[in-house]
């Protein structure tokens, strides 16, 4: 029953890396997902990976490589960072338009300016519309689980898609901690080999990869793109269900945390979810009905699901750990609020950003929330839903 | 989690808190715990104020915050004590251990009054004797260990032996005086 291991959440990303044994990788080192493609470079030197290892010289050509590399038919994966994605933002869109399933491990963190190399997600936030499904892990076995489970999700026929999977730089990227890892030779055997359907180097069918699409047909591709994402939802539960079987362990959409009877309730990603979990656990004891919703899917949304498990609740908080800087909401709490609405469910929901630029989320202010909340449930008073903790003034 | 043990690292970039808080992760994930161990980033810099995170617990631990009200605080360099609040948060049933030559006096002044146990150990001194230099981490680390009673003297030593092998595969001769290192802190930590 699996391997009881310390690693950090690099170190877990690189080691399913090896599992998996992609063709391809290219990379570009950029702090905090630098020590994965570091890690796997040791591996293609020690030979217990075959993979193609391609250092580039920017991020713009690591994914140009990857796209090159999948398009040829190959397996082909990359890591990045903030800035790193950045650089990579026009490929990033023409990867999930040509339907190839690469998969990309975004170590999040705050992008710049100014200088700043700790987490946040506004990295993963500015690629939100890009058509790349995009998977959140709370720590180091998440962030594994979730990359062993990405190619089977990426490479199906209904959906072929690339995929990301995100863990917050730092904190759980730098942090070692207890895991447990699948035998090498089953991850072979869940992953399996990958067979495209078309791809460049097969000579008994020509191709062309990525020509001009004008107004004649690009409307009816981005309608499959969008498809494509949508048929992704059915994958990612029949994914999980299989990996349930092999590991144990059980994923979803997002995970409910004493949701069930919760009157108020947090909504988060990544390692946020942890420290909501221990303030939950202590608020409990004291009686409160206090609840989490930690979402792993956030590309694609699920709407209607999401909805209901939140319709109970007599008010909620979403937690965005990026500023939209829209003079209104963050992304996931426009989301999440958008799907209550065409859900027709009306919950008092306020936003919160915080952790901007790696700023300590600390228990206390979580529990906070969770006293507003409780307010809010009690008066029915929202008065300003746009809020934020942990800054170093009064908000407004 | 009443089990949890949480401990905080006070040290000067390149000093090794961060290895030593890697190393305690790795000895007490060896004896069946669950471990965090974390530094927190800073622009990194030697010379540096540094601190280094662990968590230790018989249960699976999901906080992901820094430390603020640790059990115990280990303080790798004493000049740190001038300029960084050692104690903040620190449980007045929990412990300090400082690498220090300084006076009782001095150190209770310094502490502004902690309540708790303060332990101290003359790392430079067993450092210099055992290594040959000054790598002030690995007393400090058989210091915490044996200061919170996460394993026995010989559980450690047997343990780290595996860890130096495997940690120093490139230079073997400096296992033996890390080895020396961790014995002479065992007996060498004190009480004041």
């Amino acid at each position: 029953m699996g391997i009881r291991e310390r690693l950090s959440g690099n170190e877990a990303a690189a080691t399913a890396m090896r599992q998996i044994n992609p063709d391809v990788v290219a990379a570009y080192p950029i702090t905090p997902s630098t020590e994965i493609p570091q890690y796997f470079s040791t591996f293609v030197a020690n030979g217990s990976v075959d993979s193609d290892f391609v250092a580039v010289e920017s991020e713009h050509s690591a994914m140009s490589a990857c796209i090159g590399a999948e398009a040829a038919g190959a397996r082909a994966m990359t890591a990045t960072s903030a800035n790193g994605l950045s650089l990579m933002w026009e490929m990033i869109y023409i990867a999930s338009s040509l339907r190839l399933p690469i998969v990309l491990s975004l170590v999040n963190r705050a992008v710049s300016g100014p200088l700043n190399i700790h987490n946040d997600h506004s990295d993963a936030m500015g690629v939100r519309d890009a058509g790349w499904i995009m998977l959140f892990s709370e720590n180091n076995q998440e962030a594994y689980d979730n990359t062993l489970m990405a190619h089977r999700i990426a490479e199906h026929k209904d959906v072929r898609l690339p995929l990301m999977v995100c863990q917050d730089g730092f904190i759980t990227s730098h942090s070692i901690e207890n895991i447990e890892l699948v035998e090498d030779d089953k991850v072979k055997e869940f992953v399996g080999e990958y067979h495209p359907e078309h791809y460049l180097l097969n000579k008994e069918e020509p191709i062309a990869v990525g020509p001009l699409d004008v107004q004649s047909y690009l409307f009816e591709h981005k309608a499959q793109q969008a498809e494509a994402m949508e048929n992704a939802k059915k994958v990612i539960l029949e994914v999980a269900e299989d990996f349930e079987k092999m590991t144990g362990r059980k994923y979803g959409f997002f995970e409910e945390y004493k949701l069930d009877d919760a009157e108020v309730a947090i909504v988060c990603m990544n390692s946020t979810a942890g420290t909501t979990k221990f303030v939950v656990d202590n608020l409990r004891e004291q009686g409160i009905k206090a609840g989490l919703l930690k979402l792993r899917v956030f590309r694609p949304f699920p709407v209607n699901e999401i909805a209901k498990a939140l319709s109970h609740l007599k008010a909620m908080a979403i937690l965005d750990k990026a500023s939209s800087l829209n003079a209104a909401g963050g992304a996931l709490y426009e989301d999440v609020t958008s799907a209550m609405y065409v859900n027709n469910y009306h919950v008092p929901a306020v936003n919160y950003v915080y952790g901007i630029g790696g700023r300590d989320t600390k228990a206390d202010e979580i529990e906070g929330v969770y006293k507003d909340l409780l307010e809010i449930a009690k008066t029915g008073n929202i008065d300003n839903p746009y809020r934020y903790f942990g800054l170093r003034r009064e908000a407004k | 989690m009443d089990n949890m043990i949480e401990i905080r690292w006070h040290g000067r970039g390149g000093q090794g808190a961060k290895t030593a808080s890697l190393l305690l992760a790795d000895a007490a994930f060896n004896t069946g715990k669950y471990i965090q161990g974390f530094p927190e980033y800073g622009p990194e810099r030697m010379g540096a104020p540094l601190t280094a995170y662990n968590r230790i617990s018989d249960t699976p631990i999901r906080i992901h915050s820094n430390i603020y009200y640790p059990d115990y605080v280990v303080v790798v360099d004493d000049t740190l004590l001038e300029s960084v609040d050692v104690t903040a948060g620190l449980k007045e049933t929990g412990a300090i251990v400082i690498n220090t030559t300084k006076s009782e006096d001095y150190l209770r002044k310094a502490l502004k009054g902690y309540k708790g146990d303060i332990y101290t150990i003359d790392a430079r001194k067993i450092s210099e004797e055992a290594l040959g230099k000054y790598f002030p981490n690995t007393p400090m680390l058989a210091a915490i260990i044996k200061v919170a009673k996460i394993m026995t003297d010989e559980e450690l030593l047997e343990d780290m032996k595996g860890s130096f092998k495997h940690k120093f595969a490139k230079k073997p001769e400096v296992i033996d005086g890390n080895m020396k290192a961790l014995e002479m802190a065992l007996k060498e930590v004190k009480k004041i």
